[in-house]
Formats: structure tokens, C-alpha cells, sequence
């Protein structure tokens, strides 16, 4: 009695965080059918009695969003890419080989997790701004295609790998490459998930690299092209929420399809790292 | 010649060269894009230069003209400021949040999603929507207050004093789905028979959650507390969205002032020389809070 009584307060205090939790997502959708004059009513509506879909049309008519999303997309799916290759790789050298100087090169990786991603930010400007790389996919991508977060979380995974199986592979005369691409990658597909999904998501809502790295709109990823739409003078709201909107879209479908990759790759590093 | 090293075998020779092969995508681009930005932030935070003149080495004369900034000054403040009040009670929150979702409700799948939605949010976009709710003319908040009777309504984004409370409190709101989920998994890192065989000695609910939740969940608290830390330090999308560091610097934090100084106004060195001192604040603090685990963070 006394636990259905707590448990029935508690689920009323959840539901009220939950309208809390979810109150802007709701308002972000519902102002961007809103006509721009109904924004600056006060009090405010919440639903508009005149949808505006053709907010969805101006807002790639108003600024190349088109183009920014396809931005987006490129960039994150090829940094994806890219980390799943180069970290797998990694991790596969420190997991599953011997060679010297192992244990203070991956303590050199760790070290680099906690430095603060501003810290190399000045240089890492200068250098793509040296290369003629302001404006250029490269310049958006390769700062990414590493990691040692990506590097480290693999490596935990790859560990759990019983050694005899790749023994018995190195016995039957097979090389490393094919070690790593017929035995090991296939069974690191959940870590392999996690990193993509997290990767992707990070690499999507990844704002200051690509603010100070383009200049021109065609180049624009979404996340920047949103923050430059917010006028110094006159905001149009409606828009702006419009593409808010739009911009959350492919990662909430990652989120929602990969959702148990995704916190395993949130929570490896409070227990795998013990 | 004498050789120092012993002799590796051809097997292991072979391995050796095959770890370098796998190693060195990552080691060029680490080398490129991490190792050697490090070290050059070091050495650019010593020096002089807008990027277009020539660069003039002027010693440690950015961290001097640092410590005589009364901006810097104002920038370290806000930045404890935001750091101090949002890390504490975002953890509280998303520890409740966590034990209320751990024990079987009805819609716990549903409450889960809905209150980690934030964390895969773009900070840009949530930081976009929330400007709007806290809009001090036309925003809802102030619409909801005035209409609980509240007539001093705050301004905001607009006033020194409230405009660095609602920075924080959509932080709260954006982080503490991130904290819940990692104090979730730690919640089932805990058996279940621990607690059975303590309600079985007759601990109350209390009882339990101090003398045995808590302490099992340590390593996780210490984990997020550490990674929470280190991202407060570095707050700036929402700064510059709903803010822009005003009004009068009330809002500024140090990577907005990193980002002002080398990206508005040009000054890479005395950027540098501000990255330095935040590397160096986020390494003191994740130091001395391994240090201290050892007095509370119990392993099982």
C-alpha cells in the first residue's frame, strides 16, 4: 500500500519533469507553423489557429539550408567514417599486439583526452587556414577522422577478445590484416555501432570548428547556418524554429534506431575504463 | 657495434612492424591534428600575432597582461559562477531522476527517452528555442510567471544578475539526461540481492540508499562529477546564442573569451595564453578530484 502510494506521487512528479524535459521541443514545433507576427503575442498561443507550412518551404528558399543540410550529412557520415577505420585500426595495435613503446603510446592517447578541444583550436585554424583549406570538406573533416576517445573505447572492447582465437588464426598461416578484418571487426560490431552512432551525433551538432572554418554559405553545415539565422536586429522566429526543426530530425533517427548502441557508447568510459 | 637489445624473433618482428602498419593512420593524424596543436598552443601563448603580421615573441607577457585583465577577471568568476551551481544540482537532479526510473514504474522506457532528448540536441538549436522561451517581452516563461502573480518579472538575457541563472538552467535541462543515464547503469551495476539481502537485516529505504546505494555508486558519481566538471569549463554555445557574453560581460566564460579574442579580435597570442590557463584549471581540478577519490569512491 504505502509503495503504490509513493510510486503514484513519484510517476506525477515524472510526468510533470517530462513536460518540463520535452515543453521546448513542443514549442520549437509549434512556433514554426506559426505566422511571424502571431510570435510577439503576449501572452503567446501555443498552437496557431493559421499553420504556416510554407515555413518548411522558405526556409530553404530564404538561405541554402539545402545545401547545409547535404553539408551535414557529408561531413558526418564520412567523419564516421573515417574513425570507425582509423580508431579500429588503432585499437586493434593496442589490443591485440605486442611491439615496444605500447604502453607509452596509449598513455600519450589517454593524456590527449583531457585536453580541452579549444586548446588546439588556434592552431589547428591556423594550419587549415596555412593550407587553403578555409571552405573545403577537408578542412570540416580530417581534424575528425581520428580520435583517441574512439581509440580507447574500441581498444576496452577489443581486450574482451579471447587471444586464443587469434592465435589459432595466426597458426593456420592467416595474416593480420586478415585477423582484423575477418575476425576481429566482425565481432566488435556493437562497439563498432556505438562509436558510429556517437561519432555521427557528436559530429552533426559539432558547431565552433565549422563556425571559424567557413566563411561562405554554400559551405555552411546545418548547426551553423541555424545560429547565423538569428539576426542582430530582426529574428524571424517562426524560421528559425523551422530550422531548428529540420536539423534535429537525422540525429533523433539515429537516436531512436540506435538508442541501446548509442548509451553504451555514452556509458563505456564510466566502466569500461575500471 | 654492441647491440643493447635483445634480439626479437621473426614472429615477433613481424608483429612489431604489422602494429606500426595498423598504428599509422591514427599516430599521422593524431601527430597532425592533436600532438603537435598541443604544443604549438604552448608556444603561441607566448607570442604576439594577429595572423597577418609578422609573430613577436613577447615572453610571458599575454599570461601577465591575463592577470591584470579585469574582463579575464570577470571571465574566471562567471565561469565558477556557472560551474558551481550547475554541476551540483544537475547531478542531484539526474541521480533522483536516475533511482526514480530504476525501480519498475509504469512508462520508465518512455520517461528515459524523454528526459535524455535534450543531450542529443544541438546546444545551437536548444539554445535557439530557449532565447525564445526567456524572450523578457514575449517569452513564455515571464507569461507563466505573470500569470502565477509574479510582477517583477525578471529580464533575463537582458539583466546582469539573470542572465547567467538561465544560462544555467537550460545547461541543467540540456546535461542532466547524460548524468541520469550514466547513474542508471551504474544503478544496475548493483545487484539486486544486495539490497534484498539489506532489507532482509531490516534497513529502511534511507538505511539503504546511504549506507549501501550510495557508497556502490561511487565510482559512477565520480565519474560524472569529473566529466561534468570538465564540460561546464568549457560553456559557450549557449553563451553565444542566448547572450553573446552581455550584458557588460555578465555571461562572458572563458571559451567565449577564447573564441572573442582569437576570432573577433584576432589576437591568437593572448587566445592561446587563455586556452593555456583553462587546459590548466581542467587539469588541476580532474587532478585533485583523483586525488581525493580515495577518501570516497569505493570500488566493489
Amino acid at each position: 500500500m504505502g509503495k503504490s502510494v509513493t510510486d503514484w506521487v513519484l510517476f506525477v512528479v515524472l510526468l510533470i519533469g517530462a513536460l518540463l524535459m520535452s515543453g521546448p521541443f513542443v514549442w520549437m514545433i509549434a512556433t514554426s507553423f506559426k505566422p511571424a507576427a502571431e510570435v510577439f503575442q503576449f501572452p503567446p498561443t501555443l498552437f496557431t489557429a493559421d499553420p504556416q507550412v510554407d515555413n518548411y518551404r522558405r526556409i530553404f528558399t530564404t538561405i541554402p539550408f539545402g545545401r547545409a543540410m547535404a553539408n551535414s550529412l557529408v561531413v558526418s557520415v564520412l567523419v564516421t567514417l573515417l574513425q570507425l577505420i582509423t580508431c579500429s585500426m588503432a585499437a586493434y595495435a593496442f589490443a591485440c599486439l605486442r611491439f615496444r613503446g605500447r604502453e607509452a603510446l596509449f598513455l600519450i592517447y589517454l593524456a590527449a583526452l583531457m585536453v580541452p578541444s579549444q586548446v588546439t583550436l588556434i592552431p589547428n585554424f591556423i594550419m587549415i587556414k596555412t593550407l587553403g583549406w578555409i571552405d573545403t570538406y577537408q578542412g570540416l573533416i580530417l581534424p575528425y577522422a581520428f580520435s583517441s576517445f574512439g581509440t580507447f573505447l574500441l581498444r576496452q572492447y577489443l581486450k574482451s577478445i579471447p587471444a586464443e582465437l587469434m592465435e589459432a588464426a595466426r597458426i593456420d598461416g592467416a595474416s593480420h590484416a586478415q585477423i582484423y578484418l575477418t575476425i576481429v571487426l566482425p565481432l566488435a560490431k556493437p562497439a563498432l555501432g556505438a562509436l558510429a552512432i556517437f561519432t555521427f551525433v557528436a559530429q552533426w551538432n559539432n558547431f565552433l570548428w565549422p563556425l571559424i572554418t567557413t566563411t561562405k554559405p554554400d559551405m555552411q553545415v546545418a548547426i551553423v547556418a541555424l545560429a547565423t539565422l538569428q539576426g542582430q536586429y530582426n529574428t524571424d522566429w517562426p524560421l528559425l524554429m523551422t530550422g531548428s526543426v529540420i536539423a534535429i530530425v537525422p540525429v533523433l533517427l539515429v537516436f531512436v534506431f540506435g538508442n541501446r548502441a548509442f548509451i553504451a557508447g555514452l556509458t563505456t568510459g564510466a566502466f569500461g575504463g575500471r | 657495434m654492441a647491440r643493447r637489445r635483445p634480439q626479437l624473433t621473426k614472429v615477433a618482428r613481424a608483429e612489431e612492424r604489422a602494429a606500426w602498419l595498423f598504428l599509422a593512420p591514427s599516430l599521422v593524424l593524431f601527430a597532425i591534428f592533436t600532438a603537435i596543436p598541443v604544443i604549438s598552443a604552448f608556444f603561441i601563448s607566448f607570442t604576439q600575432w594577429n595572423l597577418f603580421n609578422e609573430v613577436t615573441w613577447v615572453g610571458l607577457g599575454n599570461y601577465i597582461a591575463l592577470a591584470h585583465d579585469e574582463i579575464f577577471a570577470k571571465v574566471l568568476g562567471n565561469t565558477g559562477y556557472f560551474v558551481l551551481v550547475s554541476v551540483p544540482v544537475q547531478i542531484a537532479l539526474a541521480l533522483a531522476c536516475a533511482l526514480a526510473l530504476n525501480r519498475g514504474l509504469k512508462g520508465q522506457t518512455f520517461f528515459r527517452v524523454v528526459y535524455f532528448l535534450p543531450v542529443v540536441t544541438s546546444t545551437i538549436a536548444a539554445a535557439l528555442v530557449w532565447a525564445w522561451l526567456f524572450n523578457s517581452n514575449f517569452g513564455l516563461i515571464n507569461a507563466g510567471l505573470s500569470l502565477v502573480g509574479v510582477t517583477d518579472l525578471p529580464k533575463w538575457m537582458g539583466s546582469t544578475r539573470w542572465a547567467m541563472p538561465a544560462i544555467i538552467i537550460v545547461s541543467i535541462w540540456q546535461n542532466l539526461g547524460y548524468a541520469m543515464v550514466l547513474f542508471l547503469a551504474g544503478l544496475q551495476n548493483i545487484g539486486k540481492d544486495v539490497h534484498d539481502a539489506a532489507a532482509l537485516d531490516g534497513a529502511t529505504g534511507w538505511d539503504r540508499f546511504w549506507h549501501i546505494t550510495l557508497p556502490l555508486l561511487s565510482p559512477t558519481t565520480f565519474f560524472v562529477l569529473v566529466i561534468s566538471i570538465i564540460g561546464s569549463f568549457q560553456v559557450f554555445e549557449l553563451v553565444l546564442v542566448m547572450t553573446k557574453a552581455g550584458p557588460a560581460n555578465a555571461t562572458n566564460t572563458l571559451v567565449y573569451y577564447i573564441y572573442q579574442n582569437g576570432f573577433q579580435f584576432y589576437q591568437m597570442g593572448y587566445a592561446s595564453a587563455a586556452a593555456m590557463v583553462l587546459f590548466l584549471i581542467v587539469l588541476a581540478f580532474t587532478l585533485v578530484q583523483y586525488k581525493l577519490q580515495r577518501r570516497w569512491v569505493h570500488y566493489g
